[in-house]
């Protein structure tokens, strides 16, 4: 089924530059950004935030049997970051041997392409990790 | 809300790979089963509850409860969709329990159904991410055997847990389906054999999956009343509970244990004064090998962390301490994603009937049933009590 450009766009400060939200009453920071703090909810006071990009491996994976259009790039490494700002993200792991990867280990934020609509459809972009150290 | 509900009667289809069945098929064809099993007529059934996840997407068909309804031959009844990923068949059963509970009617259809094989894989990978969060895992190409990878290497390193421990899961459940009639997979197959089959999300591999699989299955729920005039051997639903997490697993305050399981299991204890050590066997949601160990640990039948251990010790089995998944679970008997909360009812109850066959557990009377959305994010338990 093909879908509009707008579901891409009004994604763009969060994929490309990790934009996130903080709830300036508990201090708790999201990524992605939520409209309701979850511990303060409508007492909460939402504010957006930039994250640095940089954490450490929380968990990862190989995947090797990818979903449509991701095929021409397996085997690939996905991981669970945990930013040093406290939130957790789901990200591919790039430039890397699956058997460089290890929990803890330092990662930074990369910007890269994610997948294309097909030859002649939107290229998405977002972020990526790869190993700092 | 005092009024007790049984099940009076189950229905279910062969699992499998089943290409000359439509959806509409193999629901209608469960229903008949269920209805005739509990000796009831078309005209008794005030409702209906069907749990499917994605005909959308598998099937191109929507607007479910009526085209069940029609092709059951009863439209005129209200007939609910329920969705909540691979819980919906668990939901749809909670649904029906408590419309009769709370005394709306006295006697409803929970039904539960998917038709998966009729889109390539790939395809159907797609549909079931539908389950996850689609902006934040599926865009970065995440699969739901890859979310369980990334729940299997943390419970690995926090807790020690062994890739053969946590295959052991997969031979167990195949040592059970090789001993049902209806499973997708009735044979069994080595630790070894697991542990070689085709990489899917590292550290999981093809054996630690369950299948994409047709299917369905129903149940019939009565009140008291109805039930003890209808039947012998009604099972009474003791209890039911439900709970939910955050879409995303990477939200999650924990990815070594599911909380959603822990909340409703503690729910669902309380509720029927049943603690985890009266339980005698249960049906739990084995979507990938490390779920069942995930699940057990959370059902409290073990501490966290000692989910493989026991798995390993032959705990689990079929005459273990607390026999796991007899009917082969979801990865023996196959996992219609929407049908699979339904099949579980039907498993519990044929065992408590002492009707389950070769894989019989032995004077059972207190069951519990539990169902898993997604990675986590619902989590549906049913405690099914013998007469």
């Amino acid at each position: 089924m093909s879908k509009g450009l707008a579901l891409h766009w009004r994604l763009i400060p969060q994929r490309y530059n990790l934009v996130g939200t903080e709830c300036l009453k508990c201090g708790r920071k999201f990524f992605p950004t939520r409209q309701l703090c979850p511990e303060c909810r409508r007492a909460g006071d939402i504010k957006e935030v930039k994250f640095s990009g940089e954490g450490e491996i929380y968990s990862y994976t190989i995947i090797h049997t990818p979903p449509e259009g991701f095929d021409f790039m397996k085997p690939y490494a996905l991981g669970i970051i945990k930013l040093v700002e406290g939130p957790l993200v789901t990200a591919q792991l790039v430039d890397c041997k699956p058997e460089d990867l290890e929990i803890g280990k330092r990662v930074e934020l990369v910007f890269r392409k994610i997948i294309a609509d097909g030859s002649s459809g939107i290229i998405r972009y977002g972020y990526k990790f790869k190993l700092k150290d | 809300m005092s009024r007790k509900v049984a099940i009076i009667g189950i229905g279910m289809t062969k699992f499998g790979e089943l290409w000359n069945k439509r959806y509409r098929d193999l629901i209608t064809e469960a229903g008949a089963d269920a209805i005739k099993d509990a000796g009831i007529e078309g005209e008794d059934i005030q409702g209906l509850y069907i749990g499917s996840m994605s005909p959308g997407l598998f099937a191109g068909q929507e607007h479910i409860g009526a085209l069940v309804a029609d092709y059951s031959g009863l439209s005129g009844i209200p007939a609910t969709r329920i969705e909540a990923a691979c819980a919906s068949g668990g939901l749809a059963l909670r649904e029906a329990y408590l419309t009769i509970k709370s005394g709306a009617m006295d006697i409803v259809v929970a039904g539960g159904v998917e038709k998966m094989t009729d889109v390539t894989t790939s395809s159907a990978t797609i549909a079931l991410m539908g389950a996850g969060d689609q902006e934040w895992e599926a865009f970065k190409g995440v699969t739901f055997p890859s979310l369980y990878a990334l729940m299997a290497r943390r419970h690995m390193a926090e807790y020690g847990t062994t890739i053969e421990q946590i295959s052991q899961v997969a031979v167990k459940s195949h040592h059970n389906a090789s001993l049902n009639p209806h499973a997708q997979f009735p044979f069994k197959v080595t630790s070894e054999q697991v542990m070689n089959s085709a990489i899917i999300a590292d550290p999981l591999r093809l054996l630690h999956c369950s299948p994409i699989t047709d299917g369905a299955a129903a149940v019939v729920l009565a009140s008291e009343e109805k039930a003890k005039r209808l039947v012998d051997d009604p099972i009474w639903i003791i209890g039911s509970s439900s709970a939910t997490d955050t879409i995303a697993l990477h939200d999650r305050k924990s990815l070594s244990r599911m909380d959603s399981t822990i909340i409703a299991s503690k729910k669902a204890y309380k509720e029927t004064k049943i603690k985890p050590e009266d339980i005698d066997f249960a049906e739990v949601h084995d979507c990938f090998s490390i779920a069942e160990i995930l699940a057990i640990e959370g059902l409290s039948f073990c501490k966290l962390g000692d989910g493989g251990k026991i798995t390993e010790n032959g705990e689990t089995e079929i005459d273990g301490r607390i026999p796991i998944n007899p009917s082969g679970g979801l990865k023996g008997k196959g996992h219609p994603v929407g049908a699979t909360g339904i099949a579980q009812a039907v498993e519990a109850t044929l065992q408590l009937r002492g009707k389950a066959g070769k894989r019989q557990i032995k004077d059972s009377e207190n069951a519990l049933i539990h169902n898993v959305g997604g990675s986590g994010a619902t989590t549906v338990i049913h405690i099914l009590k013998r007469g």
